[in-house]
């Protein structure tokens, strides 16, 4: 096609203008450029803006979608919301920029003789509800799955976990949350009884201190590290970045302290030694609201297929917690840490001012961790003995990856163990899901089946014969990708995907669905701060891509499930949600109505008398508390939190000889994920084109690299080719190197190891050990 | 030929001077952010020698930081 000059010139002056945004979004979280926004917008546009959501991260910032002509046009952020305040990142600036890729799944494909063939959605779905059924009359309930995601809305999870639980009857539903979240869920149980975090993002206008656990979040979660930043300014509130690789987030920070990889076990334990030691401890707040318990040790790291384990609990007292921490001194963790006594002692007369208020930040470095439901007891720890929770300014805050992580995965409960209230284990949590679900009791199985790891463990051995994947391409994001790619292109298995765009997951599967985008559909999520946010359709889906909740839907009717699924397609988002709500009635996790959550820019639950809860187990602020204190941890049957006995374990592979090097992987501010939307964004895709593997410029050195040059990668498990990047965006510590993952012709899961956290079954993608070569 | 684009960076206080400064240059379109004291320099000259000359004006800028680059591209010129 013939291009002018002019238009190119054009064209190159805007690719730059948009590198440069890109540039400063990335450096100044939250930057807006109002005239660019508007830019591109015809004058006389009358332009409809509607309400939702972010697609991208946890966070939940409100957008504004501005529609002409059926088409998504501008976007900008909302300035009512009160999560970004009209502040928006890169990401969520271009985020609508995807749905016109020229390679959109519109129509259904199924493979025949090898070949994709396009297909009508009404034939691809019968052939995908008469594969679900032949397997299960053929193999059993259970040799069919489901693996759904965090980004899912919440009628999405809701009608899996019925068709699965409530109408198939098998426990085979997993979803992506637990490769990032499953850690947090198992370390809030855990502690408190009861899922999510006490405070919410207004704790950011309070604290004097910020406390980030491995948590990069100038990239993560760029629009609160605004807000921090914005209250370093103006307040002069501190941000302490506690990591092992230096970062956007540790440039930003008033002080960046190093340790080794997985010991933050030990530095944690450090703190608490410190806290009591000095005399910091709040006495009186321990006395009244905390218990102590310690568990299993030695757990093993589930790297073996059918690893199982509980824990027992036991409990013990105050002088027993002093005692173990003996072996946590300053001095004694300085030594295999690697972090300072000094630091140590800094990080302790934080938690332990008792005139400062403390807000602790975490992410994936704690959760994706073979000890994450350990990192995360031993950050309630820190602020359970100081008694610094539950109020304005302090609190734990485990952030979420996913947009609706805590919605739809952790509220709906899309795990193998969980219904829309409490878990499979427990006879009155499945009598009220048979009740609301009008199926039989009998119905919902008892026992969980297979966390996610294992559930792909299964498709390998040939245990799964049919698995449906929605909103997610695990072929990217999973751990040790290198077994979990061959199983699935197994002829044992039949695999339907359900995607906007082809993945590398959509080529091994035998149907691929095509799925509305976002903002093609209705929907609701729940961010990290426990806020439902609802929108509605903004524009039409190309083709013939439907809903996942509607696709859902279809199937369970053509599998003769259709009365217990008697939703309408316009109105299903609120038919649905208006029956989950039945689930959380009541004072400790009541939400808002419809009505409500379509005015307002996201509603905080439990959503009581009008009111939402902003800090759950402070008698000021919620109305469930009613033990007379101040205090009442009432997801626990005493009402008292736990402080947990968490030692310092190493991890499932360290350096060798062989192996020389930590392999830590993790995300880039312009990429979402596994890249499969923001790399069909061109000024995304421009700004970060590939993956790279990250040195210290010491090991570099030693080894001779040069930046850009290419670098084999490789474990036991298997290898991956990147250029090298040195002093660039990220700076790891000696004798580590780091890898995003979000290049998908560069898989670095092909490397990784899927030794998981015993309890939460979370994997560990932040540590193994690699050996890197010139290629 | 080139066009490049730099991040901006005013002294305290002169993020309207450097804006109006960098916009009655003719080879320079600026984009100022709301929220933040910075601007988006985008440079566009007919030759190398032109870009040097434009190179040495910014210099002189007094409400100029720093010019910090984030691309460059050659294209040819109408």
């Amino acid at each position: 096609m013939y291009t002018s000059l002019t238009n190119r010139r054009e064209f190159i002056k805007k690719m730059a203008k948009l590198s440069a945004m890109a540039a400063a979004a990335s450096m100044f979280p939250g930057i807006i450029f109002a005239e660019e926004q508007e830019a591109g917008i015809p004058a006389d546009a009358k332009l409809d803006w509607k309400k939702g959501p972010c697609r991208f991260c946890g966070v939940g910032c409100g957008i504004l979608v501005g529609t002409e002509n059926g088409k998504a046009v501008a976007v900008k952020g909302d300035p009512k919301c009160e999560v970004n305040k009209g502040l928006l990142c890169v990401k969520g600036y271009h985020q609508t920029m995807c749905v016109q890729a020229r390679d959109r799944l519109t129509h259904a494909l199924v493979k025949k003789n090898g070949r994709y063939v396009k297909t009508p959605i009404d034939e691809a779905l019968d052939l995908v509800a008469s594969k679900m059924k032949e397997t299960i009359e053929k193999h059993g309930k259970d040799s069919v799955a489901m693996y759904t995601s965090g980004q899912s809305t919440i009628p999405e999870g809701y009608v899996a976990s019925k068709l699965m639980k409530g109408a198939i009857g098998t426990n085979n539903l997993e979803c992506n949350a637990r490769l990032c979240m499953a850690s947090a869920v198992a370390g809030f149980l855990t502690t408190f009884g009861t899922d999510e975090p006490m405070g919410c993002y207004e704790d950011i206008d309070h604290a004097d201190y910020f406390v980030t656990w491995g948590n990069n979040m100038a990239e993560m979660h760029p629009v609160l590290f605004s807000r921090m930043l914005e209250q370093k300014s103006t307040r002069g509130a501190k941000i302490i970045d506690f990591a092992t690789r230096t970062s956007r987030s540790s440039g930003a920070s008033d002080r960046s302290i190093l340790f080794e990889p997985q010991t933050d076990l030990a530095v944690a334990n450090a703190i608490c030694y410190e806290i009591i030691n000095n005399n910091w401890m709040n006495k009186s707040f321990v006395e009244k609201h905390c218990n102590f318990s310690k568990g299993l040790t030695n757990m093993g790291y589930g790297t073996e297929d059918k690893y199982k384990f509980s824990d027992k609990p036991e409990k013990v007292d105050f002088e027993a917690y002093k005692e173990f921490l003996k072996d946590y001194t300053p001095e004694k963790v300085a030594k295999y840490s690697k972090v300072s006594v000094k630091d140590i002692k800094y990080l302790a007369a934080i938690y332990g001012d008792p005139n400062k208020k403390v807000v602790s930040y975490w992410c994936m470095g704690v959760n994706q961790h073979t000890r994450g439901t350990w990192m995360n007891n031993l950050i309630y720890n820190m602020h359970l003995l100081t008694g610094k929770i539950s109020q304005p300014g302090n609190g734990p805050f485990s952030l979420t990856g996913q947009p609706s992580a805590c919605g739809t995965a952790r509220e709906v409960g899309t795990f193998t163990h969980k219904l829309p209230k409490g878990v499979v284990m427990n006879e009155k949590h499945r009598r009220l899901a048979a009740k609301i679900w009008k199926v039989p009791y009998e119905n919902i199985p008892s026992k969980p089946t297979y966390h996610t790891t294992e559930m792909f463990r299964a498709v390998d051995r040939g245990d799964i014969k049919f698995i449906w994947t929605q909103v997610t391409n695990p072929l990217v994001s999973l751990p040790k990708t290198s077994r979990y790619r061959p199983g699935m292109q197994k002829d044992s298995c039949f695999v339907v995907v359900s995607d906007v765009f082809p993945t590398p997951t959509s080529d091994v599967a035998d149907v691929i669905l095509p799925a509305s985008w976002h903002i093609e559909k209705g929907g609701i999520y729940g961010n990290s701060e426990r806020r439902t946010q609802y929108w509605d359709q903004m524009v039409e889906a190309p083709g013939e891509a439907t809903p996942d909740a509607w696709m859902t839907i279809e199937i369970a009717k053509r599998m003769g499930f259709g009365e217990l699924f008697p939703y309408t397609r316009e109105n299903h988002v609120d038919e649905i949600y208006n029956e989950y709500r039945q689930f959380h009635e009541g004072v400790k996790h009541g939400m808002a109505p419809l009505d409500v959550l379509k005015k307002e820019s996201g509603v905080i639950w439990p959503y009581v008398d009008g009111k939402s809860t902003q800090w759950r187990f402070n008698a000021t602020y919620d109305p469930a508390c009613d033990n007379g204190e101040d205090f009442h941890f009432y997801g626990k049957p005493d009402g008292r939190a736990i402080i947990w006995l968490r030692p310092f374990e190493p991890a499932a592979e360290s350096p060798d000889d062989e192996y020389p090097f930590w392999l830590n992987t993790g995300r880039v501010v312009e990429h979402w994920h596994t890249g499969s939307m923001t790399r069909r964004i061109p000024v995304l895709h421009q700004a970060m084109p590939a993956a790279y593997v990250e040195f210290h410029p010491d090991d570099a050195k030693k080894l001779g690299v040069r930046n850009g040059e290419k670098i084999k990668v490789s474990s036991r498990r298997g290898s991956c080719i990147l250029p090298a990047s040195i002093n660039e965006r990220g700076l790891p510590t000696r004798g580590q190197v780091f890898v995003p993952f979000f290049d998908e012709n560069m898989l670095i899961n092909d490397v990784t190891l899927d030794a998981f956290c015993p309890i939460s079954k979370e994997p560990d993608f932040k540590k193994c050990a690699v050996k890197v070569e010139k290629a | 030929m080139p066009i490049k684009s730099y991040l901006a960076h005013p002294h305290d206080g002169k993020k309207e001077q450097l804006l109006q400064d960098l916009s009655i240059i003719q080879e320079c379109e600026v984009l100022p952010a709301e929220n933040r004291d910075i601007l988006i320099l985008v440079t566009d000259t007919k030759d190398d020698h032109s870009e040097v000359e434009l190179e040495k004006k910014l210099k002189t800028i007094k409400s100029l930081k720093l010019l910090a680059m984030v691309s460059g591209f050659n294209s040819k010129q109408n």
